[in-house]
Order: structure tokens, then C-alpha cells, then sequence
């Protein structure tokens, strides 16, 4: 192979996410779709994973709850500078966000885990048992 | 006083190389502060989801190289269902001016942001002047 495999993996998965984001102005988006943070969904298996982005915050200034299907990322962003310092430039923001997302499934909230690593906040959701499919067995 | 105003999500800009990749992948422009004090000029950026091991800082011929990579290993197994922001590798240069001291530049990476802190050249530093 001429192309190393993991730039098609990469490719793959942007292309992926572009077709998305490409058409998703008619279809239904979960509530405060364009609000801070952005996320991304994915599938794993029965689960689910949300992925977002939030690079500059602290772990102890976010804020996740999980009701019912229902979850709740909420937290500060601050952007500090040193005493005394001259801005040049300045295109990182700072304040305030609350955000929700209804995921369409039954999610067991006991068994939710968030991980933060490199600015990057990944919310594992395991999908409830009772609301998996059964397969029915043939006789 | 606590800053209570909304945070609203900023698009990510894609980068539009002067040399063409030879991989077909996109690559970001980071967000950057660029401040400065009495003694050193730091850039601040911000590169979500890059290690610090795949953060690669070069300086040649005056102009300051940062890139930073994303593990897409991680994303395996995973099948995309919504999405409201891309991911991609981050790309940025600077220009810097013969008043940095090109020997004492630190990095930090720090919740996905990398501070890179560069000293002053003692000739740029301000001098005071006394009055006889």
C-alpha cells in the first residue's frame, strides 16, 4: 500500500464527521445545538460516547450530571494572563456554559464514567439493559 | 467580579498551507493568545486532544514552527452518529522578530493548552536611563 493506514483511518473518520455537519440544518439536532461545548456523538457497540472539546478548563470547574437519557455539562472557562502583561493578540475565549443533551436511549446513570485528558472530555454512557435489543430465538 | 457571560463555540478554521500535504487529511489552525511582559513574549495555544509527546516545537530561520498531533487510534471502534465540530491535526507558525532570545524558549502543555514562554534578548530588554 502506497498510503500508510493510519492517514486513511484519520481521512475516513473527518470525512465522517463532515457528512454530518454538512446536512444536519433539517434534521433534528439535540437541545442547544451550537452551544459551548461542541460536541461530537459516537456509537461503540450498544454504548455511546460523547466527545467534546474544552482545552484551558480545569477538572474541578466542570460540571456533569446525568438524569434519566438526559445529560448536563456545565463549567467556566477562564483565559488568566500575568500581571503587567501586553496583549497582542487574543482569540481564546473565556466564560460561562451550560449545556444539555438528550441522548435517544435509556442510559444506566450509575454507570456513566467521564474522563478529561489533553482538554479533551470524553463521557462514556453505557446503554441501560433493560433498553437493549433482545434477539428472539427461533423454534 | 466574576465574567458571566455565555461561551460560544468557536469554528474551527482550517489551515491553507503554503506547501501541499501529501496526505489527504485536514490540519487546524489553533486559537492563540500572543502576550508580552518585561522580560519574554508567550503564545498561548489551544490544541485539544494532543499528548505532549506529539507536540513538536521547531524554530528555523526566525520562524517558530508548532505542531500538534492528534492519535486517531483512540477514535477506533467508535461509528460516528452526530457531530458538531471536525478533528484533525493543529499547524500554526510564527514570525519571530531578532528580539527573542532564539536559546531560551519554553514549552508547557497544560489541559490541552501549550504555552510557549520566549525570552527576551538582553538588547530588547528596556533600559533605564539615568538622569545626571
Amino acid at each position: 500500500m502506497f498510503l500508510s493506514d493510519p492517514f486513511e483511518t484519520l481521512f475516513n473518520l473527518q470525512q465522517a464527521l463532515d457528512t454530518f455537519r454538512a446536512s444536519s440544518w433539517l434534521e433534528a439536532s439535540p437541545s442547544g445545538g451550537g452551544a459551548y461545548p461542541p460536541m461530537n456523538v459516537f456509537r461503540k457497540g450498544d454504548d455511546f460516547v460523547i466527545i467534546t472539546e474544552v482545552p484551558g478548563i480545569e477538572k474541578s470547574s466542570l460540571e456533569i450530571q446525568v438524569k434519566d437519557n438526559t445529560i448536563r455539562i456545565a463549567g467556566t472557562k477562564s483565559v488568566d494572563y500575568t500581571e503587567k502583561a501586553s496583549l497582542h493578540r487574543r482569540e481564546r475565549l473565556s466564560g460561562q456554559f451550560d449545556r444539555a443533551i438528550t441522548i435517544p436511549v435509556r442510559i444506566d446513570a450509575d454507570k456513566v464514567k467521564a474522563e478529561c485528558h489533553d482538554g479533551v472530555l470524553a463521557l462514556f454512557l453505557p446503554r441501560s439493559e433493560q433498553d437493549k435489543p433482545r434477539s428472539i430465538k427461533l423454534t | 467580579m466574576a465574567r458571566t457571560h455565555e461561551l460560544t463555540v468557536q469554528e474551527k478554521k482550517e489551515l491553507a498551507p503554503k506547501e501541499e500535504k501529501t496526505v489527504p487529511a485536514k490540519y487546524y489552525v489553533p486559537n492563540a493568545d500572543i502576550y508580552e511582559t518585561d522580560d519574554a513574549l508567550s503564545i498561548v495555544l489551544e490544541i485539544p486532544g494532543v499528548e505532549k509527546k506529539d507536540v513538536s516545537v521547531n524554530l528555523e530561520n526566525d520562524v517558530l514552527r508548532v505542531e500538534g498531533r492528534i492519535d486517531f487510534s483512540k477514535y477506533e471502534g467508535l461509528e460516528p452518529v452526530y457531530s458538531e465540530y471536525n478533528i484533525g491535526h493543529y499547524a500554526r507558525a510564527f514570525t519571530l522578530s531578532d528580539k527573542i532570545d532564539q536559546d531560551g524558549i519554553s514549552a508547557e502543555l497544560q489541559n490541552g493548552v501549550l504555552t510557549l514562554t520566549l525570552k527576551k534578548s538582553k538588547a530588547a530588554l528596556p533600559k533605564r536611563i539615568a538622569i545626571k
